[in-house]
């Protein structure tokens, strides 16, 4: 009984990836409600490694837009430029790593309704090491910084 | 002995020729140089056209974007709605205008749209590529369609706020993440003396 249960459990494991191990965290989530008639996202929090093990970001998906990649932006020159970051974001052993404005970011596009003050975005977190993670990322005004509570 | 110091003063003549026609490219440049801002048509958010002419006689404020730009643009419409705020009535002396350089996708209705989530006294400026082009061109602001997977794509631009005077001449700009009290010195000063 005490096997079946045990090989029931692992069977389970191995079958779903988001219930792989990971040492990584996430924490102060937050985005921006989004201007009347605007169709993108930027969501920004703080992952941290606890593990020793090296991990990565590779992608998001949250219900509320069609289309999550992992951004990064620079200005360089006055000039603001933006990539899809291919092969995701290096989330180094013993790390914290910041996506904020300015950065990089979860860029969240075709928004399937606008994103407004006061309704959270469930966004998940897809790890390279297959372990994904759960997020809400709090909504403040468009345009505005980092709410206090994400500190 | 005599054949070195031969060799130093050629060379000295020669750094002093070089600096020298640096000093006139430079002064000569001032002289015929483009400068910031010039004539411009665009449409308004209401679908109207409207010119440099337009806004004569009163401070500009000029910042170029896209409403498909997920932080720069509206971190810069929304700390300029605070500035604007803190400016009270004085902000009324200024005509603040969002430039899109994405005019395919930022239709006047699309502007005005977007722009009603910040001050109302920013107002969406949109046109023909062309006319976007040329506008930017006055400005030397750059901007470029960068292709992303799925046939989308976003673009690459200034991030800077113009300062324009009444007389349309470049009075000073605002660099993105600027110093907010800085910015608002800065801003006071062109209503004040633009
Ligand atoms: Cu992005």
């Amino acid at each position: 009984m005490t096997r079946l249960a045990f090989a029931l459990a692992a069977a389970l494991c191995a079958a779903s990836p988001a219930l792989a191990q990971t040492a990584v965290t996430a924490s102060g989530g937050w985005t921006r409600a989004t201007p009347p008639g605007a169709t993108t996202a930027g969501g920004f929090l703080t992952l941290t490694n606890s593990g020793e093990t090296d991990d990565r970001l590779v992608g998001a998906r949250t219900p509320d837009a069609t289309r999550v990649e992992i951004h990064s932006m620079e200005m360089s020159d006055g000039v603001m430029r933006m990539r899809p970051l291919e092969d995701g974001l290096p989330l180094p052993a013993g790390a914290t790593t910041e996506l904020a404005p300015g950065g990089n970011h979860i860029m969240m596009m075709d928004l399937a309704a606008p994103v407004i003050v006061g309704a959270p975005v469930p966004l998940t977190l897809m790890l390279e090491s297959g372990a994904e993670i759960a997020v809400e990322l709090q909504v403040v005004p468009p345009g505005a910084p980092k709410p206090a509570e994400a500190q | 002995m005599p054949r070195a110091r031969i060799a130093i003063a050629a060379l000295t003549l020669v750094l002093a020729a070089i600096a020298g026609t640096l000093l006139w490219i430079t002064f000569r440049g001032e002289d015929t140089s483009a400068t910031v801002g010039g004539p411009f048509t665009l449409v308004d958010e209401t679908g109207r056209t409207v010119t440099q002419a337009d806004f004569e006689g009163s401070p500009t404020v000029i910042f170029f974007g896209f409403t498909f730009c997920p932080d720069v643009c509206p971190t810069t419409l929304y700390e300029l709605t605070l500035q604007m705020q803190d400016l009270g009535p004085d902000a009324d002396k200024a005509d603040w205008l969002f430039v899109t350089v994405d005019p395919e996708r930022d239709t006047p209705e699309a502007l005005r749209q977007y722009t009603s989530a910040f001050d109302s006294r920013i107002i969406g400026l949109s046109g023909t590529e062309e006319q976007v082009a040329a506008m930017a061109k006055q400005y030397f602001a750059y901007y470029k369609r960068v292709p992303m997977e799925g046939g989308d794509y976003t673009m690459e631009h200034t991030a800077t706020v113009f300062l324009m005077d009444s007389g349309n001449e470049l009075f000073g700009t605002i660099g993105y993440g600027e110093d907010a009290g800085m910015a608002l010195s800065k801003l006071r000063r062109l209503l004040r003396d633009g």
